[in-house]
């Protein structure tokens, strides 16, 4: 009987000092299908890959290609044996035009000069044939972060592999762009490509693959047919539980008013128009607000103007009854203003900082953790420990981890705990869900419930329809700068907000 | 004016030469300040060639194995870069600097010791080499034509195509762009980058030989090169790291320093009657004044005097 599989791994083992991140696993990739391979942030499935694009070596178990043994020492070997990979982080050099970056390692050459035709036909040929649209003499830097994807898939087809991986492709794209992907994945596949799919987003995963294994804290959970599973069944055997994908939360009457946001205009830095014109609401306390809205309609600079990283052409702000329009950051952070910001790696953490450090960063100064100016090294462990045990931040090293280290998840945690912690009036949530997977997210809106129970006052901004509808109390709309609907998220449908937030419906506020 | 020319063009060939050199360790992502160190080492080995050459050598044979001697020189001392730099993952500015202090006073030690070996009496650091320096000029009715400016134009043709035409020249720059990409696709880094060192340590070498033939018949070894290293790498950097641009600016800096060896020919600037001190700071005062108004929109290799380290992602 001829061999149905393309690629077998077979119990793969790989340890790293401290932990196991690959136990006995075993992966069987049939040729011309795709198989998604599904786990949490820190599962294994990166490790699991690079083993097999030779960037690990396993400390045990063996990969068959085509049924035959191989040995994949580096990453030539596995391009050797038709294996290619687009990376998470695209590996493309950005002043290098599209074609130089396809043929870059494998240049067709005589007599010592490059023949650039003879690539670009292939290329153009290649292009055609599966459905990718590029341009070959663009430069990477000018284009969209979709074409640049392309580049990276044709780098593989034009150096013939037959084994395609893809590290969470989606993270990056948009909506649209997505959608061109999966299409992209089903031509491959048609044409007797085997696709490994790397991914932690469930709808996308059946909708495209065939079969999906699932790893767990690296072990192997199982392999399943998508056709004969669901979303829930998938969820289930990647967090270990049933996820509830309903918020709970009870009915709860809103205090007093504690932020106060009056006439606030901000300014957009990418054109001369102001990107928040004119704002008005409030947030009382027991209440979760969400600003709803398609990506860059002023949310941004609304948190921007809010939390003092800009400063406002004009309006008033106040918070717990002071008024902040003009404090500083620190000021506003002492007033009771918690702020777990959009880009994590931009506002939430400076990388190459220590966990402990990043998660004292707004309170360093307090009495507790600096005394006669200097830092109290042992009361910053201990509380940087306390928040690591209630919040389950899980690190390689603890404390002394260095935050660029950790996975994204894991990040977004330590932000969280850092400004749950310190027991604010109003946290401002910009994204928190942002690229986690189902178990982080259910854990993250209990955290945002869980403040909104104690009493204090919460502003979501979320572009998720589910989590805005899920999780907000009272939701106001924002398009083109200017808040146009406020919403009963009980009495509204999907339908009607995506009505406000295309601009099609407004309200007159 | 045919002086002025004759200087701009070989004071030009040096910048070229020296420039391309660091265009090349550059591209490959390492940056390179000991050219100046690297000048040094191959005018000692050309300076040396020549002056132990037969009297009665050919000229061609001169020319030759002088500038196979300051070639070899500039590439075993770059290698002193290439070595801390890539393998060691050392500071690049700093082994640089280091090797620019370093060249100049061995290479004053060195030629010190030769001269009281032959002449107790003699402790100059001076090398002398009037009659074989004839052998890289040609006479064409009064302009003193010098081979090395040929050489320059030629290697300035060579670096352009080996940049830009083979996989040569697109492995190495993508090394100095992004070599994490560059390791992907399965090229290795590490030799990538001896190379554009090594290449850098040749066309240094040669510059650094071009340099004290320029206008003198002997050197003073505890002069060093007088900073056109530095020169050099403005040259390189208002050039944008592209070698016909540099080329240009090279011609330009060359224009500015030979005034100072010509000025006195030209009536106008005679009559201004500046101390020859202005003219001879000129070129250094012009570098600063180009580099604050270019440093921003600079085309730099974007992982330059980044260590390259094949775990950190």
């Amino acid at each position: 009987m001829e061999n149905q599989y393309a690629i077998e791994m077979l119990n793969i083992t790989k340890r790293f000092p401290g932990i196991i991140a690959n136990d006995n696993i075993t992966l069987q990739l049939r040729k011309g299908e795709i198989h998604a391979l599904l786990g949490e942030n820190g599962a294994g499935k990166s490790t699991l890959m690079s083993v097999l694009f030779g960037l690990y070596q396993p400390e045990e178990g063996t990969i068959k290609k085509d049924g035959k043994v191989v040995s994949i020492k580096n990453p030539n070997d596995a391009t050797a044996l038709g294996i290619g990979m687009v990376h998470q982080h695209f590996k493309l050099v950005e002043c290098f035009t599209v074609l130089d970056n396809i043929i870059l390692g494998v240049e067709p050459t005589k007599g010592g000069f490059l023949q650039k035709d003879e690539a670009r036909k292939k290329v153009l040929a290649l292009s055609e044939r599966y459905g990718l649209q590029i341009d070959p003499d663009a430069k990477i830097e000018d284009i969209t972060v979709g074409m640049q994807q392309r580049t990276e898939i044709l780098k593989m087809l034009y150096r013939d592999n037959e084994i395609l991986i893809f590290d969470e492709p989606t993270a990056v794209l948009t909506p649209q762009e997505i959608d061109e992907l999966m299409q992209i994945m089903r031509n491959l596949a048609a044409e007797g490509k085997s696709i490994l799919f790397i991914s932690h987003k469930l709808a996308e995963i059946m909708a495209v693959a065939d079969r999906c294994s699932v790893l767990r804290k690296g072990k192997y959970i199982g392999t399943v047919d998508t056709k004969d599973t669901t979303v829930e069944a998938l969820s289930a055997m990647m967090v270990g539980r049933d996820v509830n994908f309903h918020v709970e939360k009870a009915d709860k009457t809103p205090g007093d008013v504690v932020l106060k946001v009056e006439g606030m205009t901000v300014a957009s830095k990418v054109h001369k128009n102001n990107a928040v014109k004119n704002v008005s609401f409030e947030v009382r306390a027991g209440e979760i607000v969400c600003i709803a809205g398609i990506d860059g309609n002023g949310q941004t600079e609304t948190v921007y103007g809010l939390t003092g990283l800009e400063p406002l052409v004009s309006g008033k702000i106040t918070l717990c009854g002071k008024d902040i329009t003009r404090a500083p950051i620190r000021e506003r952070s002492l007033t009771g203003m918690s702020h777990i910001p959009e880009d994590r790696h931009k506002h939430g953490l400076v990388l190459d900082y220590t966990l402990e450090d990043n998660i004292v960063l707004q309170r360093y100064f307090e009495p507790e953790f600096t005394r006669h100016g200097l830092l109290q090294r042992k009361n910053i462990r201990a509380y940087a420990e306390r928040l690591i045990e209630d919040y389950d931040i899980r690190s390689g090293q603890g404390p002394v981890t260095t935050a660029r280290s950790m996975s994204g998840g894991n990040q977004q945690k330590a932000i969280v705990a850092r400004e749950i912690d310190k027991a604010p009036q109003l946290l401002v949530a910009v994204q928190p869900t942002r690229g986690l997977d189902v178990g982080a997210i259910e854990n993250i809106h209990k955290q945002i419930v869980a403040q909104r129970d104690a009493g204090k006052a919460v502003l979501l901004v979320s572009l998720e329809m589910d989590e805005v509808m899920d999780v907000s109390d009272r939701i106001l709309v924002m398009y083109e700068g200017e808040i146009v609907g406020e919403l009963d998220p009980k009495a509204t449908t999907a339908e009607e907000m995506g009505l406000y937030m295309a601009g099609a419906k407004r309200k007159e506020m | 004016m045919l002086l002025l020319i004759q200087y701009m063009l070989i004071f030009a060939s040096v910048l070229l030469l020296v420039a391309l050199g660091g265009c090349f360790a550059e591209h490959s992502g390492v940056i390179n300040i000991g050219l100046e160190g690297i000048m040094v080492a191959g005018a000692l080995g050309g300076a040396l060639m020549m002056k132990y050459l037969p009297a009665d050598s050919s000229a061609a044979a001169v020319v030759c194995l002088s500038i196979l001697a300051a070639m070899l020189c500039g590439i075993i001392y770059s290698l002193l870069l290439a070595v801390s730099a890539i393998n060691f993952k050392a500071d690049q500015t700093l082994v640089g600097t280091a090797m620019n202090l370093l060249a100049v006073a061995a290479a004053t030690v060195f030629v010190k010791a030769i001269n009281t070996a032959e002449n107790p009496n003699n402790v100059s650091a001076t090398i002398q080499y009037v009659n074989a320096k004839k052998a890289f000029l040609v006479n064409i009715g009064g302009f003193e034509f010098n081979w090395f400016m040929l050489l320059a134009v030629i290697l300035l043709i060579c670096a352009n195509v080996l940049l830009y035409r083979t996989k040569f020249g697109l492995r190495l720059m993508a090394c100095g762009e992004h070599p994490q990409a560059a390791d992907s696709v399965g090229i290795n880094v590490y030799k990538m980058r001896y190379a554009g060192v090594m290449l850098s340590g040749l066309l240094g070498g040669i510059g650094g030989l071009v340099y004290i033939t320029a206008g003198v018949s002997e050197w003073k070894f505890e002069n060093g090169v007088a900073g056109f290293g530095f020169l050099a790498l403005a040259v390189m950097i208002f050039g944008q790291w592209k070698p016909t641009r540099i080329a240009l600016a090279a011609l330009l800096f060359g224009l500015f320093r030979s005034l100072s060896n010509v000025y006195t020919g030209f009536p106008f600037l005679a009559n201004l009657n500046l101390p020859s001190n202005v003219y001879n700071m000129l070129p250094y005062i012009i570098s600063l004044i180009v580099l604050a108004l270019t440093s921003k929109r600079s085309a730099a290799p974007k992982a330059e005097g980044i260590p390259y380290d094949k775990g950190s992602r």
